[in-house]
């Protein structure tokens, strides 16, 4: 293999892998208050990709307005799922929570399927980010260098959330012990919805970005995206917010250069991310990073 | 003999008088029903054997897998690669010829069938080793990911599965004696299994495994048994529906069928037998009246155009809803039994 070749699919796997990341930070924060995995959650990126769909090519808003309201939007729909259907479930067995976030996510894949017709739509592409460079022989997309740069960013952004901002410090504390935490004053459910709202929220903008670089939305489109950042979640360690971003890099660098190397194995994509997931608990079950609540 | 055994002998014999009861009313609907209710006549008898397997992994053994797809695919496989001639797998298998055992193995339908279910049982058996290692929802995941792996395995090994193309042209044997014959078969096996010492070692993991374990049970080969039982009947229905619907391809064993058992064996209630034949049957036929929500309509002088997808809509607040509302399901984990029933009716009261 030659290094340009090499570095362009290095970029590619880090650009695919921090929309893994910026996913999977929704399932681990989730996960790691409330103990739920929130089945729905590529369903919700679904979502949140036509509510940008309908603002840039229904209402003909302005690109950046329209993927600010479905973020905004999409972090609504996070805590109103919460609201109907995961609290009345919340002191349920786990198995029940479960089985509920399974029906959650096949709702919004059916009403979706009901309400924006099983066509696949196309998706705008804004022009800065439909240009290709060549840099010393490597091709590069000017999206995949946007893409972990925006990550970058949100990252920082929930980083600051939860380490200098009191709410954030509220999340951690109910990660680790939420009866504790009840018992200080602390309304827990609000810290609740906060969590599946910035969970929504990243995963919005990385269903944004995910419809940018493969430019059409259907509503079946959430599942293999939600899937594999669940994977990078649980490789890096399900709870850990430095694990998912990990995971997320690991499993997206991986799977590109399984698939650029190893063509003839392309056809397994999909199934390399379980491959990976069942080895991960077969050796480590806790992940890379460690169990570790939120931070 | 005692009051108690004449009792139970007499329950019994009720038992294979309801059976023989059950056949003889196919014999009628064989001869005069038409296609679409023996189609969904055998569907349902399909539906049963799946939830009733599905059951006693998820609801007796409480070991929440997410994998019957994946058996099901094995079996629908194995069986149809059975039963095809060597001449007709030669015709389908246009883009890599089949490779050489399957390519002349040609098998009458019973032995196709236990055999498929033999494989799927096998790949449990495998699957047992990892799966087992962890618990709760990361065992959902894990098996969840196992019929993803199976799915894309299947689109992939062209030369046995024939890749996306599937196989086609099987022959129509699932007819109702065949369908009801193994559904009431796995009724049979998974309560007397249920009842059995297994059974209730199996009920002791669900309610606490370190209890369990504490008391000498095996555990691991306990939740085993009930995988590989699982994975058996699974694969006899996977064989079953092949030979239904006649053609079958990947797409086909997604992860779509193992919501609609799931939602059969909540909706009946985790762990009750009885409740996941009877919601195994109330869903097939509900699936059915549905379509009405799909098809368009036209009330008075309105017209309401068809709203395709509608029915798993449906499906999904119901399932949440019972979630919610009804977490026993229609059952709970009681199961029917002629006592109940003789009960009900108010006959043959207990003397004295």
């Amino acid at each position: 293999m030659d290094l340009p070749l090499f570095l362009q699919q290095l970029l590619n796997g880090i650009s695919l892998g921090s929309l893994y990341a910026l996913i999977a930070i929704g399932y681990t924060m989730v996960y790691g208050i409330i103990r739920l995995i929130n089945f729905a959650h590529g369903d919700i990126l679904m979502v949140s990709t036509y509510f940008a769909y309908f603002g840039i090519s229904v209402y003909a808003l302005p690109w950046w307005l329209s993927v600010i309201i479905a973020i905004l939007l999409t972090a609504l729909l996070g805590i109103l799922i919460d609201l109907g259907a995961y609290r009345p479930v919340r002191h349920a067995p786990r198995i029940s929570a479960l089985i509920t976030a399974i029906g959650v996510s096949f709702l919004l894949e059916n009403l979706g399927l009901v309400v924006f017709g099983g066509r696949p739509k196309a998706f705008y592409r804004p022009d800065f980010l439909d240009k290709t460079y060549e840099l010393g022989g490597v091709h590069v997309f000017s999206l995949s260098i946007w893409v972990p740069l925006v990550t970058a960013f949100l990252l920082a952004l929930v980083f600051l959330l939860l380490y200098r901002t009191r709410v954030g410090a509220a999340m951690r504390a109910v990660a680790k012990d939420m009866e504790m935490v009840q018992l200080m004053g602390i309304d827990v459910n609000r810290v609740i919805s906060l969590a599946f709202a910035v969970g929504s929220a990243l995963a919005a903008a990385g269903g944004i970005m995910w419809a940018m670089k493969y430019p059409q939305i259907n509503p079946l489109m959430g599942i293999i995206p939600g899937l594999k950042a669940f994977v990078a979640a649980v490789i890096g360690g399900i709870g850990n917010i430095h694990g998912a971003v990990l995971g997320g890099l690991l499993l997206g660098i991986t799977e590109i250069l399984l698939v650029a190397f190893l063509p003839s194995l392309a056809g397994y994509r999909d199934a390399f991310a379980f491959v990976l997931l069942i080895l991960i608990l077969l050796f480590r079950p806790t992940g890379l990073a460690g169990k570790d609540t939120i931070g | 003999m005692s009051d108690r055994h004449r009792r139970e002998w007499i329950y019994k014999l009720c038992t294979y008088g309801a059976i023989v009861g059950l056949f003889a009313f196919f014999l009628q609907v064989q001869n005069q029903a038409d296609e679409y209710q023996i189609r969904i006549l055998n569907v349902s008898a399909i539906f049963v054997t799946l939830a009733v397997s599905y059951n006693l992994i998820n609801g007796v053994a409480g070991q929440f897998s997410l994998g019957p797809n994946a058996f099901m695919a094995v079996g629908a496989y194995t069986t149809a690669l059975l039963t095809l001639s060597p001449a007709e797998k030669e015709l389908s298998f246009i883009i890599e010829p089949i490779i050489w055992p399957l390519s002349v193995l040609h098998l009458p339908f019973l032995p196709s069938l236990l055999i498929g279910g033999a494989f799927a049982a096998l790949l449990g058996f495998i699957m047992a080793f990892p799966v087992f290692r962890v618990r709760g929802d990361y065992l959902a995941i894990v098996t969840l990911g196992f019929g993803e792996v199976i799915r894309v395995v299947a689109n992939n090994v062209q030369s046995i599965t024939n890749g996306p193309l599937g196989l086609k042209g099987l022959s129509e044997y699932t007819n109702l004696w065949w369908s009801w014959g193994v559904a009431v078969f796995t009724v049979f096996c998974v309560t007397r299994l249920v009842k059995s010492s297994f059974g209730r070692a199996m009920q002791a993991i669900r309610e606490d495994e370190v209890a369990a374990a504490a008391m000498g049970i095996n555990v691991f080969r306990h939740k085993m048994l009930a995988f590989v039982v699982h994975a058996f009947f699974a694969g006899m229905a996977g064989g079953l529906m092949a030979h239904l619907i006649t053609t079958i391809s990947p797409t086909l064993f997604s992860f779509f069928l193992t919501f609609n058992l799931l939602v059969i064996i909540v909706i009946g209630g985790l762990g009750s037998m009885t409740g996941s034949i009877i919601a195994a049957i109330i869903i097939t036929y509900a699936g059915e009246w549905l379509r009405v929500v799909e098809e368009p309509m036209a009330i008075g002088p309105y017209n309401i155009p068809g709203i395709p997808g509608m029915r798993m809509v449906v499906f999904s607040i119901m399932l949440i809803l019972v979630m919610i509302f009804a977490r026993q399901g229609l059952m709970g984990r009681r199961e029917f039994s002629w006592e109940w029933f003789c009960g009900f009716l108010k006959i043959g009261k207990r003397r004295g």
